[in-house]
C-alpha cells in the first residue's frame, strides 16, 4: 500500500497542470471572440522580451525586467526588489488558474510595460507562451 | 520519626512541583491565546474591519486587502496613516507610486472602506496616536515613511543599511528588517537588517 503513496503528489500535480490548461483554453476562446486568431507561443515569447520606454522610470523595460527571461525562475520587482514567483505553470501550478487574476495583471502590467492595453491577440500569445513553460 | 519528616519533605516537594507545573501551563496557555490572536492577520474568524488583539500595532484583518495589496508590497497596517491619506491613495491607483495598481471597482471600494475604518484617526492605539500627532492637520501624507514620527524612529539608520542595501532598498519594505511586522510588532529588538544583523 505504502509503495503507491508517491502517486498522490503526482496526481495532484497533474490535476493542477490541467487546471491551468483549461483556464488558458477558455481565455483564448474569449480572445478569439474579441478578434484574435489562434495563439502563438513563439510570438508571445518575442513580445515578452520586447523593450519599451517606461516614461516614469526613464528606462527601457520588458516583461522580463521583473519576471525574468526564464519563466521557470523567480523574478524580482525592478523597484521594490520583491520576489515574484515563477510564471511557468510547470514549476508554479498556481499560475494561470484564475481568469480574474489573469485579466487584472494584464490590465496593470501591459499599461506599465508597453504603455497601452494589450490587444486580444497579444494576450492570447502571452498565455500560450507562459502555458508552454 | 525521622521517616515521617522525610515523607513530609517529599510531600512538600511534590506539592511545590505541582504548583510550578500548573503555573507553567497557565503561562503557556496564555501565550498560546496571544499567538492565536497574533496570527489572525489574515482575517479568519474576525469581522471585517475589526482589529486583532496585539501588544503592538493593530493587525491587518481584511483578506481582500491582504491578497490584493501584498501581492506587491507589505500589507501596511491601516493605523499608520489617517483616513484622508487612504482616500487619496485608493483614489489614484492607476499611478500608485509610479506603478499601475488598478483594481476592479467593487474590490477597490471594499478595500478603501476597510482602510478608512481602521485608519489612525479611527482607532485608539498608542502607535496610531503617535503617528497622527506627527502629521500636520493640513497634510495628507502618501507614505508612512514621510511622517515625522517614522522619520524620528528611523533617523539613526544609515542609508547604507537601507537605500543602498541591495537586500532592503527601501523603507517601504518593513518586513525585510522588522521580523514581527506582519504580527504588528515593530520593536527594536525584533529588527534584523539583512547583511548587517541585529540592530541592537
Amino acid at each position: 500500500m505504502k509503495k503507491y503513496l508517491w502517486i498522490i503528489p503526482m496526481l495532484l500535480q497533474a490535476g493542477a497542470v490541467h487546471a491551468s490548461e483549461a483556464v488558458v483554453q477558455a481565455q483564448i476562446v474569449g480572445y478569439e471572440q474579441q478578434g484574435a486568431s489562434g495563439a502563438d507561443a513563439a510570438r508571445g515569447q518575442a513580445s515578452w522580451n520586447e523593450q519599451h520606454m517606461q516614461p516614469d522610470l526613464g528606462k527601457m523595460v520588458s516583461c522580463a525586467s521583473c519576471h525574468s527571461t526564464d519563466l521557470t525562475q523567480a523574478g524580482e520587482h525592478m523597484r521594490t526588489a520583491k520576489r515574484i514567483e515563477p510564471m511557468a505553470p510547470s514549476v508554479n501550478p498556481e499560475r494561470l488558474t484564475d481568469p480574474a487574476k489573469i485579466e487584472k495583471w494584464f490590465g496593470r502590467n501591459c499599461e506599465w510595460t508597453i504603455g497601452r492595453d494589450c490587444t486580444a491577440q497579444e494576450k492570447a500569445d502571452f498565455l500560450a507562451f507562459i502555458q508552454s513553460k | 520519626m525521622k521517616n515521617m519528616k522525610l515523607n513530609r519533605f517529599w510531600g512538600m516537594l511534590l506539592f511545590a512541583g505541582c504548583i510550578t507545573l500548573s503555573m507553567g501551563t497557565l503561562a503557556w496557555s496564555d501565550s498560546d491565546d496571544y499567538n492565536k490572536a497574533g496570527s489572525k492577520y489574515a482575517g479568519e474568524g474576525k469581522a471585517e474591519g475589526g482589529w486583532g488583539r496585539t501588544t503592538g500595532v493593530a493587525l491587518v484583518t481584511n483578506k481582500q486587502y491582504q491578497t490584493e495589496c501584498s501581492a506587491c508590497h507589505f500589507a501596511y497596517q491601516p493605523s499608520f496613516l489617517p483616513e484622508r491619506s487612504w482616500v487619496k491613495i485608493m483614489g489614484g491607483l492607476s499611478d500608485h507610486f509610479g506603478e499601475n495598481a488598478k483594481l476592479d471597482e467593487a474590490i477597490r471600494v471594499s478595500i478603501e472602506n476597510y482602510l478608512r475604518g481602521n485608519a489612525a484617526d479611527r482607532i485608539p492605539n498608542r502607535y496610531s496616536r503617535s503617528f497622527l500627532r506627527s502629521i500636520r492637520d493640513d497634510a495628507t501624507p502618501m507614505r508612512i515613511s514621510e511622517t515625522a514620527y517614522f522619520e524620528r524612529k528611523h533617523d539613526e539608520v544609515p542609508a547604507r543599511m537601507v537605500r543602498d542595501n541591495p537586500k532592503v532598498r527601501s523603507f517601504a519594505n518593513c518586513a525585510t528588517c522588522h521580523s514581527g511586522a506582519e504580527k504588528g510588532s515593530f520593536d527594536e529588538d525584533g529588527v534584523v537588517i539583512p547583511g548587517f544583523g541585529s540592530w541592537e
